[in-house]
Parts: structure tokens; sequence; C-alpha cells
């Protein structure tokens, strides 16, 4: 335990410390079975405090339903995952997002009436707990609260780079500045873990460029990151270790150079039998 | 930059749409007609929100104090306005004035309360008017000296005020509003507005059958009026439609003020978020079933409050009042005026009540015939006896030709948009 609590070592590679630190989510054992259709097949992984961990595997493969089992949109049929040591699965989908759990979407999926301002105001209003009553009447710590996610909208989208547009409406908005909205209104539910479901899609080289910097920097505010990326020079350039999945299953699991190396993960994507790599 | 404007609007946006005015206005293209139409019908409204924050204080507070006029005949007098002659656009010639302006304000009460329901969280309540049963029939129970709470069961000692029985109207009308919305909130569109019609279907016709307190058909008479003497010590409440007007204004004054209040905070964004896409709230943390059953208990209250002033004024309760059609009127005077925006939902209270009556009167002032004799047969073709047919055609046409209300929020305006060419794509 003692060995958890001591700072991490200066040196080395990110992936070196993960390793030692405190799990932050275990999806343990997961099958999630949609009738016939096995789309999560006994699935294990962990992911650390502070680290950046890549999902990937081809089209098909599993990666958003996991997702999607992590963020209480489907109950796993069988396994649990717990999140800080407590189970999650089965919790209701806000609660999960409560308990620091953010995730954005593989098609943007704001809400596309709202200013830019206010989708992020929505994310921050995930932790506030004046309601109705309070709102009616404006009473003080209602409109502290206001007060508070406002600010905190501001800095948020500030962070992303996309403060200039903040009051058009979401759905104006171009496909990058949508993208990093996401990725703020869901910084904005304050998560400790936060899921990125290919947030590079559609982007140029630069604009991924600016992503892996953003994905960065958000983990170096302290907020562990999941992400879904197909882009393969992304995933091996920002993360700590990758997770590959193929047709539900766990094939790899390790830092980006081992997973690089694994024949199974080629022959994933290449689609060369196992046997013959 | 960011502050906010009277509609809950940013004024980035106001600013958008100004620039974007004179733009057009520099082309050589001529504007269509369409858009000129359109133009021309926001002028008011760019007007207003363009006046400093004082004058448009100013401005509302004039229209107050017009609407406050409105039901006094020597206003109109005053103004010089011939009575029951050919020239008169707003009196209605058939009814009292008075009267049709209080049963307006009654609808736009519960217009208000449907508003939060269907045109903010977008939920489809077809069953409204039975919050409104419910507050009425409470009023109605705790006021009268015929009431069977005492004299049958002697629950109560003797009739309670009006006063009094307002807030159990209003607290027992947003407890069935969250009974029902307690099982029902987790179905969506379609199959929720079916359950809420059911709902009010039952309340009508449980009012209707049974007898041992509601006293079905024949109703609860000597419900009590609401308090206050005028300075010679007649009942300022009685016959009399002015003061019930005045008195559901000032009601309608101060909700506009609580519901502005929380659809500008995190409730209304909640709402709208909802609205917009359930799944992606309930993620980004909105406790999606708590604010769809606020909505619910915020318009049953309000129902319930409508019920309760009407009962006041009506001194009479029976199962007569809590037909469909008052559900789907009130429905009709949200979509008309503008789901989602409050002052669309007084407007649409307002037209669905005042056009029909208003119609009554056209008959008169047009020296239409009252009715046509084909082969020995006479038909009742008197715009009176039509009205409500002629009512149906304005509704579908404006329904045809803006099916945003005729005062929409811009918001939902752009969603109604957005949806129509995501069909004509077929996305």
């Amino acid at each position: 335990m003692d060995d958890e609590l001591q700072p991490p070592p200066e040196t080395g590679p990110p992936s070196e410390y993960a390793r030692d630190r405190v799990p932050l989510l275990e999806v343990d054992n997961v099958t999630l079975r949609f009738g016939g259709v096995v789309a999560l097949n006994q699935v294990n992984f962990t992911l650390y405090e502070h680290e950046i961990l890549g999902l990937i595997g081809p089209n098909g493969a599993g990666k958003t339903t996991c997702f999607n089992a992590m963020t209480g949109v489907y109950t796993p049929t069988e396994g649990a995952i717990r999140f800080r040591g407590g189970n999650i699965s089965g919790l209701l989908r806000h609660k999960i997002t409560k308990l620091g759990i953010a995730r954005t979407f593989q098609n943007i999926r704001l809400f596309p009436e709202m200013t830019a301002l206010e989708n992020v105001q929505v994310g921050a209003d995930a932790h506030h707990r004046t309601s109705v009553p309070s709102a009616l009447l404006r009473l003080p710590r209602h409109w502290q609260e206001e007060k508070d996610g406002r600010e905190l909208a501001d800095h948020l989208l500030e962070f992303v780079g996309i403060a200039d547009r903040m009051h058009e409406l979401s759905r104006n908005l171009p496909y990058g500045y949508q993208r990093r909205l996401e990725i703020a209104r869901a910084l904005a539910t304050k998560p400790t873990l936060l899921c990125l479901d290919e947030p590079a899609a559609g982007f140029n080289p630069a604009e991924k460029e600016d992503l892996l910097q953003l994905i960065r920097r958000i983990r170096d505010t302290g907020v562990t990151v999941l992400l879904i990326e197909h882009d393969m020079r992304l995933v091996m350039g920002v993360t700590d270790r990758i997770v590959v999945l193929e047709f539900g299953r766990k094939i790899a699991d390790g830092t980006p150079a081992e997973v690089g190396a694994d024949p199974k993960v080629h022959a994933a994507y290449l689609g060369v039998p196992v046997d013959a790599a | 930059m960011t502050e906010l404007n009277d509609r809950g609007e940013t004024l980035v946006e106001l600013d958008k749409t100004d620039k974007r005015a004179p733009a057009r206005r520099s082309d050589d293209k001529k504007p269509g007609v369409r858009a000129r139409v359109r133009s021309a019908w926001g002028a008011p409204g760019r007007w207003f929100n363009g006046l400093p924050r004082p004058a448009r204080w100013a401005v509302g507070v004039l229209g107050v104090v017009l609407l406050y006029l409105l039901p006094n005949k020597w206003f109109y007098e005053y103004l010089g306005i011939p009575l029951g002659s050919l020239y008169i656009p707003l009196y209605t010639t058939k009814t009292d004035m008075a009267g049709v302006l209080f049963y307006s304000s009654w609808i736009i009460l519960l217009a208000l309360g449907l508003n939060i329901v269907v045109g903010y969280a977008g939920l489809l309540d077809l069953g409204f008017f039975g919050f409104f049963a419910v507050g009425a029939y409470t009023v109605a129970l705790l006021t009268s000296p015929e009431s069977k709470l005492l004299t049958e069961y002697n629950w109560l000692k003797s009739p309670w005020p009006w006063l009094a029985a307002m807030p159990l109207a209003i607290a027992f009308a947003m407890l069935s509003g969250v009974l029902l919305g307690w099982p029902t909130l987790r179905l969506r569109g379609d199959y929720l507005a079916i359950v809420t019609l059911g709902f009010a279907e039952m309340i009508r016709i449980v009012a209707k059958q049974q007898d041992w307190i509601l006293n079905g058909d024949r109703g609860i008479p000597e419900v009590a009026h609401p308090p206050g003497k005028n300075s010679d010590g007649t009942p300022i409440f009685l016959f009399d439609f002015r003061p019930y007007f005045w008195l559901v204004l000032t009601v309608i004054i101060m909700l506009v003020f609580l519901i502005r209040n929380l659809v500008r905070s995190r409730v209304g964004r909640a709402w709208v978020a909802i609205r917009e896409d359930e799944d992606a709230a309930e993620l980004m943390g909105v406790p999606v079933f708590r604010f769809k059953l606020w909505a619910f208990a915020m318009g049953a209250a309000i129902g319930g409050m409508s019920g309760g002033l009407w009962a006041g004024q009506a001194n009479f309760v029976n199962s007569g009042t809590f037909s469909l059609e008052n559900s789907i009127l009130v429905l009709a005077a949200v979509l008309l005026g503008g789901a989602g925006n409050i002052a669309g939902a007084i407007l649409g209270g307002f037209l669905v009540i005042y056009i029909p009556d208003w119609l009554r009167s056209v008959g008169d002032v047009f020296g239409l015939p009252e009715s046509i004799t084909v082969g020995g047969n006479t038909y009742d073709i008197s715009v009176t006896s039509l009205r409500y047919a002629v009512f149906g055609v304005v509704l579908i046409v404006v329904m045809i030709f803006r099916p945003q209300g005729l005062w929409p929020n811009r918001r939902r305006a752009a969603e109604i948009e957005h949806r129509k060419k995501e069909m004509v794509v077929g996305g």
C-alpha cells in the first residue's frame, strides 16, 4: 500500500510507472450478449490513474460497446466493471457520470440547438445540487452554482480552444469545434476518467497534432484518459498502454511498442491468420 | 457581450441577426414575399429587444396596464370606439368582453403550465386537464357548504375560505402529477401521450360516475369565491368577470417571472437537453427522470391552480368541464402560440378562446345570414354555430404555414426547421 502513495518516478516513460499505480477502472471478465450475438467476450483490462490507455481494434471489435458498458448504456451480461473499487455495472447513467466517468461520442451528439456555452454548462450542472425550488426563487446558493458553472464552462471552452465561438449554436459550429466541444462538455462533469470515442475521426494531420496535445494536457490536469482511435500514429504517439480487441475479445495488452510488435495484432489488422503470422 | 436579454437569449445572437438584416437590404436582389413577411413579423420583437433596458421595462409596464384596462367598457368608449358597430376589431359583441378575457386568461394559465411539459421538456401530455380537474374539485370540496365532506362525512366543521383551499388544490394537483409521472415518464413520445390521455379520461369518468363524494353529474354547487370586499361592503368577486380576470392576470404575471427564472437556470437547460437528446443528456449527468418529473409536477401545479381559480369563479363544479376537448384546446393553444416560449403560450391561450368568440360577433358585423334553406331543409350556418369549424381551419392553416407556432422560441423553431430538412434528405 505504501508504494502506491509514493510519487511517480520522474524518469522513464509514463507506462513504467503507470503499472505500479492505483487501479482506477477494472473491467473484470465482462461479457455482453445481445440475443445470440456476443459483443464482448470475457474482456479483462485495468486502467490506472493518470495514464492514457488506448483501446483499439478493427471495426466491430467491440470498442464502443465496451465504452457503453462502462458508462452504463448497457449492463454487462456477465462480469463486473469496478470504478475505484466499487462495482458500477447496472448503475444509472447519470450516477456513473457523477462518480467521475465522462465520455464523448463517436457520432457527435451535442445538443444542437443550444449554444456551445450552454452545452458545457449542462455538463457542469452534473454536480450542482440546487434544483427547481431554489431556481424558481433564485436563492443565493443557486445563483452561486450558476456562476461557478459559467466560470467552469468559460474556462473549459478556453482550455479546448473554442472560446471564440462560445455563443453560437453548436450545430452551426465547424466539425473540429464540435469535436472539441464534446470534450469540453465531458470535462465539465469533472471526471476522473475521460473516455474519448474516436475524437480524431475526420481530422487532418494538423488537427490531429492539436488533439494529441490536448489529450496530453487533459492528462496533465490529473484526468485519466481512455482513448478509442483508429489512427495508429496518434494512438502510438499519445498512449501509455494499449488494449487491443478483436471480435469482442481482448487479444493484446501492453505498451505501444509491445502491442506494435505483437503478431496477433498485425494479424487482426491485416487479416493474416494467426498461425501464419 | 454575455448579457442575457429578456427572452433568455444571448445578445450576441441578436447582434448576428441585426447584422444579417442590413446585409440583405444592401443586396440588389429584392427579398421574396416570404422573407418580407417573416421580417415584418419579427419587427416588433426586434424593435423591443433593441430598446435599452429601462425602456423595455416601461413598454412592458404600459402593456400590462393596457391588459388591465381591456375588459372595461368605458375604456373603449373613452377611446371613441363605437361598440356594436362595424369598426370594432377587438371588442366581442355577442359575449361579455370581460368574460372572454377571463376565459382566455384561464386558458393562458393552463397553456403556461402545459408549455413547461410540452414546450420545454418535450413531453407530449394529452391529459393536462386532469390536473385542472384535481384543482377544481379540491377547491369545490373544501369550500362548498354542500360538499359531502361536510354534510355526510363531517370531516370539516365548516367550509374553508377559498384562499385557504388554493394551496391544497395546488399541492394535490402537483401530487397527482408526480403519481402519474412516476410510472409513466419512463415512456417516451406517443406512449406517454396515450397514458396521459387515459389519465384525464379516467378522472373525468370517475367524476361522472361516482356519487359518494364528487356527486357525479350533479356536481358541487356553492363553491366559495375569492375573498375581498368593495368599499361599500359588497364582495368584489361575484358575478362581474372583471375582478376574476384581474386576479388571473396578476397570477399570470407572477408566474411568468417564476417560469423565466426556471428556464434560464440549470433546470431549463436540463429540459432542453432532454428534449434534444435524452440519452446524451443522461450521459452528461442530467438526472433525466427527475427533471421530467419536475416538469410534470410544475405543469400539474399550474394546472391545479387554474382549476382552483376557475372553480372560484364558476361557483359550480361537475364532470362536464373536464372533457377531452379542453385538454386538446390547451394543447392547441401551446402549439398555435409556439411551444417552448412563454410569450407564445400566452398568445396561443388568448387566441384559442378569443378567436371563436370574436367570430361570434363577426356574423353581426358583416351581416352574414344566420341560416340557409336548401330544398326545404333549413341549415344553420351562422358564424356562431360554425365558429369552431372556422377556428379549426385557422389552426390547420397556421400549422401548415407556420409549424413552429406564431411566436416560437427561436431555438425550437430551428429544431423544427432542422427536422423538416432531415425528412427531405431522408436522414
